[in-house]
């Protein structure tokens, strides 16, 4: 009886450490990009770290979407079992390294040059405490007009500079029979529009004060009220029907002829590609209106978490390929975003991609690189909803005045702060 | 041999124990470890981790504060005032319903094995697969409005799910679909065990249809209703997967009930202090709902 314990103990720690042993040459990851075009683009990181003679590991979530997927690395992280790196938003890693879970990447920052070749609006989120603790991965923009192209030849369009040639681009939209705006009634996607439209009607610096520093005197101003006001016009745009929509069905809206116009991020580009069209033939892809030489971003994070000794290794491995130039351009081509480094060549991209580039850049340098407030990374995520909530009661009614929403967007964000 | 019988005895007479144990330690731990731990974490400041300092009342100040907040609701206020509304119509229109159905099938009718599965079915969906189908089948653009549009008349219009004044009665709707024809089948069970005997002797006296149900048949259905009543009472209060389903919220967060909104302020919001007191403030309804109720029933039963 003693004996066949103790095989059986000697069996079992074996196992152990074997099982040990494949971890170090091993890259456990957690994130939700499983459908095919996501999935894709991440091949291309798994076979870079193959090269390299790194295995890859999903971490498995049940459900699929970024909410079971926090939940799944909360439970693992307060269970003290890491991932070598887990996909990431905004705040979040943040949060995580607040807690003092995070890794460190500082020397393999500087040995491959992140401080001078990430935008410094993002290093505000993968740099804690001078600490790097995250790669970004790319850089999503929102404010985006995605158009299709034989409506707007029907109707005789030309690109909207500012919001009032929006507004009459959506009438001779309206005028044709054809839905002008399509939009997507959840709270998000009316918040990302909203995002824009603050830009738009109150310029960088408006933005840069309401919505990334949450001041006071700006989120009561009458600039505030203008841009409800302009939201509540633009939804006198949308379709009966708009409710609950998901945003890939009002992309559908588009790329079929259905609608003239969405107001979304980059990803919608992706629909796009995947129905075949190609920019500037089928689509178009504008700033929006009176938001052009600025840009509002997220960005996808690879967190990178504080893994034993043994494991760094290969975490430094997969940090270094995400930030690879080859990645970067390969990844993002299939994603719709543009690289997370601005000195990645546009070559490859398309002629929306290479805008997008280009207005990062510019955004970049001239300091009118801003967080969507929508896509939290203006403001930890309970200010972010409460802000999403006012937007969307404002949009469906329970709000019914522009002054009452602004009443409420500062009492909402106060609570939440 | 005699020893050996009697650690047989001995086993067989612990068996239904050690059987039970690992689900009674699992409820203990799982079930009630957890609501202490949640009550412990709404009198904490837990935002997105949690913290283990008590900091006092501020998560349920809140919750107060925004109980009055009507114009614009709250989204606590909605979530309250929508599971008012949930709750009462579903357990109301389940009941009536499904005895109403019971009764209908119970008087002998040819068929009766087909159409007792048939109500049945839609129990045994998920309230995902409930909630998507019925998610198609209410929108205006792809269901029955369309339809009807397409098949002449023009001028019919139902858009309550696109509502935000009436998103949440197509929850009832939804709800009371999958769940009435199992109400109905405990009914019938019902219906089945009363003794004819007292049916015929009701009848000699000269009773109508309509006294037999109303004085006899229902009366003797009260412990139907209790057990009904629980299972629905504990299905309306945990609906989040119909709402999230069927309505993704609704329109500015018309459609929450309390439990969307305690997933989303402790899981997408980070105010997990929030999220816990809310959970409290829903068990504690539960509470007082359930236990006056089951006193009454548990202490009528000796006599």
């Amino acid at each position: 009886m003693l004996r066949k314990l103790l095989i059986g103990t000697a069996l079992a720690t074996s196992f152990a450490f074997s099982a040990h042993a494949a971890d170090v040459k091993e890259v456990q990851m957690l994130h939700w990009w499983t459908s095919g075009g996501e999935a894709a683009a991440l091949n291309v990181l798994k076979q870079d770290l193959a090269k390299e003679g790194y295995a890859w590991k999903d971490v498995p979530v049940a459900g699929g979407g970024g909410d079971a997927a926090m939940t799944a690395l909360k439970a693992m992280v307060a269970a003290g079992n890491y991932p070598t790196a887990s996909q990431m938003l905004g705040y979040t890693v943040l949060d995580y390294a607040q807690a003092g879970v995070m890794g460190d990447l500082t020397e393999t920052a500087k040995k491959e040059g992140w401080d001078k070749s990430v935008p410094a609006a993002l290093q505000k989120f993968s740099v804690y405490d001078g600490k790097w603790v995250a790669a970004p991965v790319n850089v999503h923009s929102v404010n985006w007009l995605w158009i299709n192209k034989a409506v707007m030849d029907k109707i005789g369009g030309t690109e909207p500079k500012t919001f009032d040639e929006f507004v009459a681009l959506l009438d001779k939209a309206k005028a044709a029979g054809v839905i002008p705006l399509a939009l997507g009634g959840q709270n998000w996607q009316e918040a990302t529009m909203f995002d824009s439209v603050v830009l738009s009607t109150g310029g960088p610096e408006f933005y840069k004060k309401a919505m990334n520093d949450l001041d006071d005197a700006s989120l009561k101003s009458d600039t505030m009220k203008k841009s409800f006001d302009n939201l509540a016009k633009l939804v006198t745009y949308v379709d009966p029907n708009f409710s609950g929509r998901d945003w890939n069905l009002a992309t559908a809206m588009v790329i079929k002829g259905d609608a003239l116009v969405q107001v979304m991020g980059d990803w919608a580009k992706g629909e796009f590609h995947a129905a075949n069209k190609t920019p500037g033939t089928d689509f178009l892809c504008y700033r929006f209106p009176g938001t052009d030489g600025s840009v509002i971003y997220n960005s996808d994070m690879f967190g990178m978490f504080n893994v034993p000794e043994d494991r760094k290794a290969a975490q430094i491995a997969l940090a270094t390929a995400t930030l690879s130039k080859s990645f970067q351009s390969a990844f993002n081509v299939v994603k719709g975003s543009v690289p997370a480094r601005t000195d990645v060549p546009d070559t490859d991209f398309d002629a929306c991609g290479k805008k997008g580039i280009a207005d990062l850049k510019k955004a970049n340098e001239g300091g009118t690189l801003f967080g969507s407030l929508a896509q939290g990374y203006g403001a930890p995520p309970a200010v972010a909803n409460a802000y999403k909530d006012v937007v969307s009661k404002f949009v469906h009614g329970q709000i019914k005045t522009s002054d009452e929403a602004v009443t409420e967007l500062v009492k909402a964000i106060d609570d939440a702060k | 041999m005699r020893p050996r019988a009697s650690i047989r005895s001995h086993l067989q007479d612990a068996l239904p124990k050690i059987v039970l144990a690992p689900s009674f330690a699992i409820t203990i731990v799982f079930v009630y470890g957890f609501i202490l731990w949640t009550i412990y974490l709404s009198f904490t400041n837990s935002k997105t981790f949690p913290s283990y300092a008590i900091t006092g009342a501020r998560a349920y100040q809140r919750l107060w504060g925004w109980t009055f907040d009507t114009d614009p609701p709250s989204s606590w206020y909605t979530s309250i005032t929508n599971m008012g509304i949930f709750g009462f119509l579903y357990i109301l229109i389940c009941l009536a319903l499904g005895l109403f159905l019971a009764i209908l099938l119970d008087q002998k009718i040819r068929g009766e094995g087909m159409l007792r599965p048939i109500y049945l079915y839609p129990m045994a969906l998920s309230f995902i697969v409930t909630g998507v189908a019925w998610k198609w089948f209410l929108d205006p653009g792809l269901g029955l409005e369309q339809t009807l549009h397409q098949w002449g008349w023009s001028s019919f219009h139902f858009d309550w799910i696109k509502n935000k004044d009436f998103v949440i009665y197509t929850v009832v709707i939804a709800g009371v679909w999958q769940a009435s024809g199992f109400i109905m089948a405990m009914f019938l069970a019902g219906l089945r065990g009363i003794d004819g005997e007292i049916m015929k002797a009701a009848q000699i006296d000269g009773a109508t249809t309509f006294q037999l149900y109303r004085r006899i048949v229902i009366p003797l259905l009260r412990p139907i209703f209790l057990s009904a009543f629980i299972v629905l009472a504990h299905l309306a209060i945990k609906s989040y997967d119909l709402v999230v389903a069927l309505t993704s919220g609704g329109p500015g967060g018309s459609a929450w009930l309390p439990s969307n909104f305690m997933y989303e302020y402790t899981f997408k919001r980070n105010e997990m202090a929030v999220g816990s007191a809310s959970a409290v403030i829903m068990l504690m309804t539960i509470v007082a709902i359930i236990v006056p109720y089951l006193y009454s029933e548990l202490r009528e039963k000796p006599r």
